[in-house]
């Protein structure tokens, strides 16, 4: 049976992180706003340049000055003069405090995915507001997943946007009250097929972000605007954001193939078959056949870059679709997983 | 990459890009022949496969939005009525049909056509490639992405033996010369290319084999009522094109019981719990009975037959006495619920040897009878707490004679007078509600109606799909060669170790990737290292690498 007290924690955890979210995202704002190239940063790299280093590309952790170069391009190519180290400071410091307030809302979220979970005795993704909040959730980790490894702190402000878009709309419009599920869900197959397709979902979500901000700097390169920073950092190449998106795209279409699979065993065991072309079925369908379709335009001469980058926001199209529009517009097996 | 596309005509050069050519083109006349050549490279290039696999995803769009015939036949017929203006031409467009349509399957079938047609001759390279031995070290190894440099005091023979050594650690396969090693590692990523392609293919013809042998259908089962499993106790039967439908396994069955269970607190009272059949099974002619459980996502599989439990409902069971006082009917009627929540249900009676008329009845039967004073008779909860089977009559013709078939849940009233609750043509109709145990007196001396109670049914969902286990292996491998298309790169190593005018021995390392390769310059990295370290390295050279990196990827954080 339902623990309401239990329940009632989650959706506060749920809030809390939500809240949260919202100031790291103010600190990111803030970072690149008050560490603004056309004051701060754009001389940065004549002050960090004289500690050498090698070509790197992107900030790299630590500290700001001496042995952490943050870009190699040498001034900027309009000569503006060099900002004062304390607006460096400042913008560093505003970057870690958004980074910080990003892992308190994560470990809030995750409270709030875990106490919901053990208030109904079960996996905490048996319907939409479950799912949103597990899949955001995800795309948090994901992005500390890449904090860690390449200090992608450039991707804060991007990634916590969206995130709490949707967490927003999952503590309003899409909560339902903690509750038992239909007896088709009592399934092992339900932890497996869902858990794989929420973090899929969360690492698409990561993906489409990173083509978002290709594309993004892809325009400004073309424009001949120079390099974009955050406060005093300055965001990769597009290309580089562009091979990081097609790896965690590469990672998760696996994942999603998975998920696919899952739940056609699922759907056999439910249903009498694996495939029967129920709405959700299509759209998961559709999904995988636009992302194998990104996978082999990266490899095609005259479709990669900006065309396979269009094909990937196309897959995370669909696959929005199949989350919210199937589920809310279109009748299917899947009802159930109905607000 | 992660695909088959590295073969296909329109790929990205990689390695060794050809030189483009520059001719312009001459346009011979095409022969019938050339003509088919040209379009069979045209189907097999790579951007013809694109443009199909957009096309595939696109055609799948509709069968999706508009209701489809195989999936949901009711939805179809409400869809028609309320769109009769373009219901002819989604028809005519095989729009209700999409996945069954002409148009979806000559899309994925150029699309299979177009991986087969790449897919061949991809596998004899890639044959070939598996024997063959790593290219020959490139002259200037220093153009390479992945270089690096040092000198040592150890001969070059000892170098290469080193390096040899290293790389056949690491699972290179290795070719070592006299001054030179070349490597190659990462076969693994075209042999899961193919087989991911393959294991697709696979899945298809496995899913159109289980369609053409197997066969779905479902039939309704009152508690203590049997089915044998033949064409004829189906009401609904989908027999796969290859499948002979006198050769369904001879299977008996009897529902001996089924139960639901529901929340009965709390804000989600009535949802469903559980639903559990007990069925008595024999699996052929003579074979001794066993007993089973079907639940939901549990069914019941009989010789590749599975069974499971799909709508159910309630059956009273009644009895209609005529004007003679006499027996003419007696028996458990399913009811089709009207309301998925509260399981109301709608049914008819017929009692054709009734006399002096035949008699028929129409209802509702509610499981959990409430009296609501603007709906009038509803049902509160799903299970069977307080049952009322509420009940007009008619007396006349049922035209059950006509010869024409007729629905058990509907009435024809065309030759009917429905039974009125007093004499004069200003009463209204005959009317009851009975709870179990109760007898109705029909008006006008016709005789009575008993409600002795009521049995649950549920709707057999039976299937055979003999292609699902292939299928299954098939998806396993996909993602098992997607896997390894996905992770593994394929990356060449050569090493060069030459003498200087000093007498040192001058250590070249360069590593080549077919594709991105991230990690490719850690991997040179580690391997210079060991090198270093186990040859030494020459007074003066501490190793300074001119390290022009693979440049492809995002710097690591350094973790101190």
């Amino acid at each position: 049976m339902v623990n309401e007290t239990l329940a009632g924690i989650s959706y506060n955890f749920v809030v809390s992180a939500t809240a949260v979210y919202a100031l790291a995202l103010f600190a990111y704002v803030a970072e690149w706003a008050f560490g603004a190239r056309s004051r701060v940063g754009r001389t940065v790299p004549e002050l960090v340049m004289a500690g050498g280093g090698d070509a790197a590309v992107g900030g790299v952790g630590g500290d700001t000055n001496a042995e952490a170069p943050l870009s190699a391009d040498g001034p900027g190519p309009d000569g503006v003069p060099a900002p004062d180290a304390a607006g460096v400071d400042r913008a560093e410091r505003l970057g870690r405090i958004g980074v910080s307030l990003t892992v308190l809302a994560a470990g809030l979220h995750l409270a709030g995915v875990l106490t919901r979970g053990l208030s109904v005795g079960r996996v905490p993704w048996g319907n939409m507001y479950e799912f949103v909040t597990a899949g955001t959730l995800v795309v948090v980790l994901v992005y500390l997943a890449l904090l860690r490894r390449f200090d992608a702190r450039w991707l804060g402000l991007f990634v916590t946007m969206p995130v709490l878009l949707a967490l927003g709309a999952a503590v309003t419009v899409l909560y339902v009250d903690a509750g038992q599920l239909m007896p088709a869900l009592h399934s092992v197959w339900l932890v497996i097929h869902v858990a794989a397709a929420v973090i899929a979902s969360g690492c698409f979500t990561v993906g489409a972000v990173l083509t978002l901000l290709y594309l993004g700097l892809d325009l400004r390169a073309r424009r001949g605007l120079g390099p974009a920073y955050i406060g005093a950092r300055r965001l990769p190449d597009p290309d580089v954001i562009d091979r990081l998106a097609y790896r965690v795209f590469a990672f998760a279409f696996p994942i999603w193939t998975f998920a696919v699979i899952a739940g056609a065993i699922w759907a056999e065991n439910a249903w009498g078959r694996y495939w029967g072309w129920d709405p959700k079925e299509t759209w998961s369908f559709i999904t995988w056949v636009v992302f194998a379709g990104y996978l082999h335009a990266r490899v095609t001469a005259g479709w990669k870059g900006r065309a396979a980058a269009m094909i990937a926001l196309v897959g995370i199209g669909c696959l929005l679709f199949n989350l919210f529009g199937v589920n809310i517009w279109i009748i299917g097996k899947h009802s159930y997983a109905k607000m | 990459m992660t695909t088959i596309s590295s073969g296909r005509t329109a790929e990205a050069p990689t390695v060794a890009p050809d030189l483009p050519d520059r001719t312009p083109p001459r346009l011979p006349e095409l022969g019938p022949l050339e003509l088919l050549r040209w379009m069979w490279r045209q189907l097999t290039s790579m951007r013809v496969a694109l443009i199909l696999l957009f096309l595939l995803a696109l055609a799948a769009v509709p069968g999706s939005v508009i209701p489809q015939t195989p999936q949901n036949p009711a939805a179809v017929r409400d869809f028609v009525a309320a769109h009769p203006d373009a219901a002819p031409w989604l028809q005519r467009l095989g729009l209700f049909n999409v996945f069954g349509s002409i148009w979806f399957a000559a899309i994925y079938l150029l699309l299979f056509m177009s991986l087969i047609g790449c897919f061949v001759p991809r596998s004899w390279q890639h044959a070939a490639a598996l024997r063959a031995q790593p290219p020959a070290t490139p002259r200037n190894l220093s153009r390479l992405p992945g270089y690096r440099t040092f000198r040592t005091t150890a001969e070059p023979v000892s170098v290469v033996a080193a390096a040899g050594q290293a790389l056949r650690r690491a699972r290179f396969r290795v070719v070592a010369e006299p001054g030179t090693v070349r490597a190659e590692k990462g076969y693994l990523r075209d042999t899961g290319n193919l087989l991911f392609h393959l294991a697709v293919l696979g899945l298809l013809v496995a899913f159109a084999a289980g369609k053409m042998y197997g066969f779905r259908g479902s039939a309704l089962v009152v508690e203590g009522d049997g089915f044998t499993n033949t064409v004829t106790q189906y009401d609904t039967l989908t027999p796969g094109r290859m499948l002979d439908p006198d050769q369904l396994s001879p299977f008996t069955l009897k529902l001996a019981d089924f139960s639901a269970r529901y929340l009965e607190a709390g804000p989600q009272r009535g949802q469903p719990a559980d639903f559990a059949a007990v069925v008595d099974f024999s699996r052929e002619p003579g074979a001794p009975m066993q007993t089973a459980r079907i639940r939901v996502n549990h069914p019941l599989e009989l010789g590749g037959v599975k069974i499971f439990l799909g709508a159910h409902g309630y059956a009273p069971v009644v009895t209609v006495r005529d004007a003679d006082g006499a027996i003419v009917f007696h028996g458990a009627v399913p009811f089709i619920r009207q309301e998925p929540t509260s399981l109301a249900s709608g049914g008819v009676i017929k009692v054709p040897d009734a006399v002096p008329e035949q008699l028929g009845f129409d209802g509702f039967f509610l499981p959990t009878a409430a009296f609501d004073p603007n709906l009038g008779p509803i049902s509160t909860f799903p299970a069977a707490l307080n049952p009322r089977l509420v009940l007009t009559g008619w007396r006349g013709d049922l035209g059950l004679d006509a010869g024409i078939p007729q629905s058990v849940y509907r009435l024809d009233t065309r030759k009917l007078t429905q039974l009125r609750a007093g004499s004069d043509a200003a009463a209204g109709p005959w009317r009851t509600a009975l709870a179990p145990g109760q007898r109705a007196k029909l008006p006008g001396g016709l005789g009575s109606i008993t409600f002795d109670g009521y049995r649950e049914w549920v709707n057999l969902d039976i299937a055979k799909d003999p292609g699902r286990l292939p299928a299954l292996a098939s998806a396993a491998l996909a993602l098992l060669g997607l896997l390894l298309s996905l992770s593994i790169r394929r990356r060449r190593v050569w090493v060069r170790a030459s003498a200087d005018e000093a007498g040192r021995t001058v250590v070249e390392l360069g590593a080549l990737a077919r594709t991105e390769a991230p990690g490719l310059d850690g991997e040179v990295d580690r391997l210079a290292a060991r090198l270093r370290e186990r040859l030494g390295v020459a007074d003066g050279d501490g190793g300074s690498d001119r390290v022009l990196g693979t440049g492809t990827d995002l710097p690591v954080r350094d973790r101190d």
